[in-house]
């Protein structure tokens, strides 16, 4: 993998397969949490992080513990892969938490209750499922973590920003709040469309 | 708990509908939706999970400790999902190529967790199985009708049988491309919201 291929799979991960438009993850907390600017970029960096760790990490359970013919087992045990990687993103959220509590409270405090939300979160979890089914190997899968992690960041915050401006826009009652949003996030999925042509 | 089997299993289909109302579990669901038979199957399995593990996480609700609910949660439902997903690969395996991940994914279709949080801890085993089927209905409510308009609209077909005969094939229907790609599963809820809101007004969310 040269880095050209891995700049390719950075831009892919993060436009043109965004997780939070074109494959619909993390739907719940993109809609329920960007309401206003500040907090959406919370947890967009939340993601990002987590992302990055989780993704690697369940690359290299899978590739020497669960697959088959994988190095350290000498059994298929591909099918406890989905309850592997849950328990290793649950674990990796707890740790973090207390990682950041300890030696970087600011940062802490300003995650806040986004952290132990993220363990549900299934643009996580949709990561690492990806990452097992396109078979990226150990470099691809941190680009590819940090790539879709930043794409969902960026999606949510951008569509912070236009609901921070809807509140002075004149909507039909039954639209107000959900129905509105959708309709937004269906535009915003539409301009995303757009990165396709960036394919090298 | 004084609700009837049909009020704990009928209202979360229109009156608390999971997607339109609560806001859950829109996740794994929208990209299934481009064909009717994907819907079909995904509402069947999301169904089945949430009754099953509402069911079971409330007949040992009592001796779960409360500081690590979470974790015996997820363990359940990841146990149950991996069954569907074997059961899916084995009697049909297309179908669970096209779902690919989205399989895996209904373990954090926040539903299943927000059902097994929010009913199934406090009531008993039989009125948490009702509800659990219920939401999974509501659900799968919002996906055929999503994966109806889609498979339609997009590609002429209902379940891969054609009803508007293509233009490329010596019919008379240009299919819309627009419906099969993401965006429009985004617009299709919008409407379908606005439509359920203009029909029961109460639900309209103040400004």
């Amino acid at each position: 993998m040269d880095i050209q291929a891995l700049g390719n799979l950075f831009l892919k991960s993060a436009f043109v397969d965004n997780l939070a438009l074109a494959y619909f993850l993390g739907m719940c907390t993109f809609l329920a949490v960007s309401k206003n600017v500040k907090t959406a970029l919370g947890l967009g960096v939340a993601v990002i992080v987590v992302q990055t760790i989780t993704v690697p990490i369940n690359n290299l359970i899978y590739n020497y513990v669960l697959k088959e013919g994988a190095p350290l087992v000498n059994a298929n045990l591909e099918f406890l892969s989905l309850i592997c990687f849950i328990g290793v993103i649950a674990a990796m959220v707890q740790i973090l938490e207390m990682t950041l509590d300890k030696f970087f409270p600011p940062l802490y405090n300003a995650l806040g209750i986004f952290l132990p939300l993220i363990t549900v979160n299934c643009a996580i979890l949709g990561g690492t499922l990806f990452m097992q089914q396109r078979d990226y190997n150990l470099t691809e899968s941190v680009v590819f973590g940090v790539g879709s992690g930043f794409g969902w960041a960026a999606a949510i915050a951008g569509l912070a920003g236009i609901r921070e401006k809807l509140r002075y826009s004149d909507i039909p009652p039954p639209l107000r709040g959900l129905g509105i949003t959708f309709i937004i996030v269906g535009l915003m999925a539409l301009g995303f469309q757009a990165f396709l042509g960036i394919q090298a | 708990m004084g609700k009837s089997n049909k009020d704990l299993i009928m209202d979360p289909v229109f009156d608390n509908n999971p997607i339109a109302l609560q806001v859950l579990g829109i996740c794994s669901a929208l990209a299934v939706t481009t064909q009717l038979s994907t819907s079909f199957v995904m509402a069947i399995a999301v169904t089945i999970v949430t009754g099953c593990s509402s069911a079971a996480i409330a007949a040992i609700r009592d001796r779960i400790p409360s500081s690590i609910r979470i974790i015996v949660q997820m363990t359940i439902i990841a146990s149950l999902v991996i069954l569907v997903d074997l059961v899916l690969k084995a009697f049909a395996f297309k179908l669970s190529q096209e779902l690919s991940v989205f399989v895996g994914l209904i373990i954090t279709n926040c539903i299943v967790m927000g059902r097994a949080e929010g009913f199934a801890m406090k009531n008993n085993v039989k009125d948490s199985f009702m509800d659990g089927i219920g939401n999974g209905l509501g659900y799968g409510l919002i996906l055929l009708i999503v994966g109806f308009f889609r498979e339609l609209f997009g590609s002429g077909k209902l379940f891969g049988q054609i009803v508007l005969p293509l233009k490329a094939d010596g019919g008379w229907y240009e299919p819309n491309g627009l419906m099969l790609l993401s965006p429009s599963a985004f617009f299709i809820i919008g409407f379908f919201i606005w439509a359920l809101r203009t029909w029961k007004p109460d639900q309209i969310e103040s400004a």
